[in-house]
């Protein structure tokens, strides 16, 4: 993770660093990058605000900086309904705000890494004959996980239509692990929070949803309408209501997991590392000592966290999987 | 909390965002690697195949060569006894005629010799009478003097005859 936020603030007042605002300033979204702050001053990187208020407003984050006022905007202290966010200073209310946030900027530039990285793969089957020739470089480090994921997950959990979905599903993989990765580590373009963010996950859900739902077949949504259960089930409506409501709790259930998961890691981490300055005025011994403790404790966190941020992409893209093969299922009469 | 609450503002950048990831990878990227790993799983297992096959056909070779071999072994055996045995067979020709040869040289020698033989037997018979007529001209010439003795004589003369005739 980055310096502590608060770090500055405590050498001023000689006070305790502030853990919420340490550790919300780590996990939050921001309209800025904060790099380190150096003897006071802070190293940032000011990011473009695009906000929808009276008209179109571009500008640079850097007009509202702590807590200035710029056009009739401002950011929201804390305390406030919409904190840290950019509202209408007049009344408090949040215009349509599609800055391009730390957020936005890690996805973009994680995205071009994964997408680089997918191409120059891609590049090498293309440029070359497999039937003669072992991958190396690139291809040699992505095709074992690639058919890792397709040929133990994909084509296990969705069955014999796989082929359409992969792509989907690899990506899903690929996306959330390489955002997983970026986020653990500390120094910029990582260390941004993304896949432990709710509207990330909730639009990789929301992608799933979609998948499962827009490509069901007959049988899938005959189960949900009309399963096959006692009447008295169907006529009062009880198992179509449970099927209806399993829908949107499939995705949920995945949106919830990621988020979670990687919003608790960072969490984990930030706590451990911020032992060395809660401890900084108590004398160097303990101070000393628990800073040894609590690098150790974060090695083996972050060590943790590689093997986390492996597992949530799996398991997102094996539920979704399984979610998409229940959509594909044959009944038992067809089969048999 | 704003943890919780999803940002539009991000959902908005975020579905933007992996909206253009999933349509480059789906239609530049992972398609291509996946048909390209099945192509060579494929080939893999063919070629796995293909060598099975190949093995089975050269054991089946191995042994027909095998057997091959055994029947050209006793072919060869057959044949060098047949050799043997018609090589046996003429040297034994040979030596009959051979011996039928010599046989027959011998007896034509033989008889060849027993004609000379005769030959000159005749010719000595005849010289020895002419020889003994002309002894016998001169003797009787010269003895025919004294009567007693040559009658005699003569007589002698024609026991020894008559003798000689008998054998």
């Amino acid at each position: 993770m980055l310096l502590p936020w608060g770090f500055s603030a405590a050498a001023q007042e000689e006070s305790d660093i502030n853990m919420e605002e340490y550790l919300f300033g780590h996990i939050s979204d921001a309209y800025e990058w904060h790099i380190a702050t150096w003897k006071g001053e802070e190293i940032l990187i000011p990011l473009p605000c695009i906000v929808f208020s009276d008209g179109v407003k571009v500008f640079s984050s850097s007009k509202l900086e702590h807590g200035a006022t710029y056009e009739g905007l401002r950011i929201a202290p804390r305390g406030e309904a919409h904190e840290g966010k950019i509202v209408r200073v007049s009344d408090g209310s949040r215009p349509f705000d599609i800055s391009i946030t730390k957020n936005v900027l890690g996805l973009i530039f994680d995205s071009i890494l994964l997408i680089v990285l997918i191409l120059l793969c891609s590049r090498w089957y293309r440029r070359h004959d497999v039937l003669k020739e072992a991958p190396g470089g690139i291809a040699g480090l992505l095709e074992p996980v690639i058919v890792m994921i397709e040929q133990d997950v994909i084509k296990d959990a969705v069955g014999p239509e796989y082929r359409k979905y992969s792509p989907y599903l690899l990506t899903a993989f690929f996306f959330i692990l390489i955002n997983n990765l970026m986020g653990i580590f500390p120094f910029f373009p990582g260390g941004a929070n993304i896949t432990g963010n709710i509207a990330v996950t909730l639009v990789l859900a929301l992608f799933t949803f979609f998948m499962v739902n827009l490509f069901g077949n007959k049988h899938y949504w005959k189960d949900i309408l009309w399963p096959d259960v006692p009447l008295f089930l169907k006529a009062i409506p009880i198992m179509p209501v449970i099927e209806i409501i399993g829908m949107f709790t499939k995705p949920f259930s995945l949106m919830i997991r990621l988020f979670a998961n990687m919003l608790a890691g960072h969490i984990m981490l930030l706590s451990t590392i911020a032992v060395i300055f809660l401890t900084a005025k108590m004398g160097p011994v303990l101070n000393g000592s628990l800073s040894f403790v609590s690098v150790l404790f974060g090695i083996f966190l972050d060590c943790l966290e590689l093997l986390v941020a492996f597992i949530q992409a799996y398991v997102f893209t094996m539920l979704s999987s399984v979610f998409i093969g229940l959509a594909h299922q044959h009944s038992e009469k067809e089969t048999n | 909390m704003s943890l919780i609450t999803p940002d539009i503002g991000l959902v908005f950048w975020m579905v933007v965002i992996f909206g253009v990831v999933f349509f480059i990878l789906a239609k530049f990227g992972f398609p291509i690697i996946t048909r390209s790993v099945e192509k060579r799983s494929n080939h893999i297992r063919e070629s796995l195949a293909q060598a099975e096959k190949a093995r089975l056909s050269v054991e089946e070779a191995a042994l027909q060569r095998q057997q091959m071999l055994d029947e050209t072994r006793t072919e060869q055996g057959r044949i060098l006894q047949e050799a043997s045995r018609e090589r046996d067979a003429i040297i034994a020709d040979g030596q009959r005629k051979a011996r039928e040869e010599a046989a027959e040289i011998l007896r034509s020698a033989r008889a060849e010799i027993a004609s000379e033989k005769e030959d000159a037997e005749r010719d000595l018979r005849a010289r020895v009478s002419a020889l003994s007529l002309a002894v016998a001209e001169k003797v009787m010439r010269k003895d025919l003097e004294s009567d007693k003795e040559q009658i005699s004589l003569l007589e002698r003369f024609a026991d020894e005859a008559s003798q000689a005739q008998m054998n």
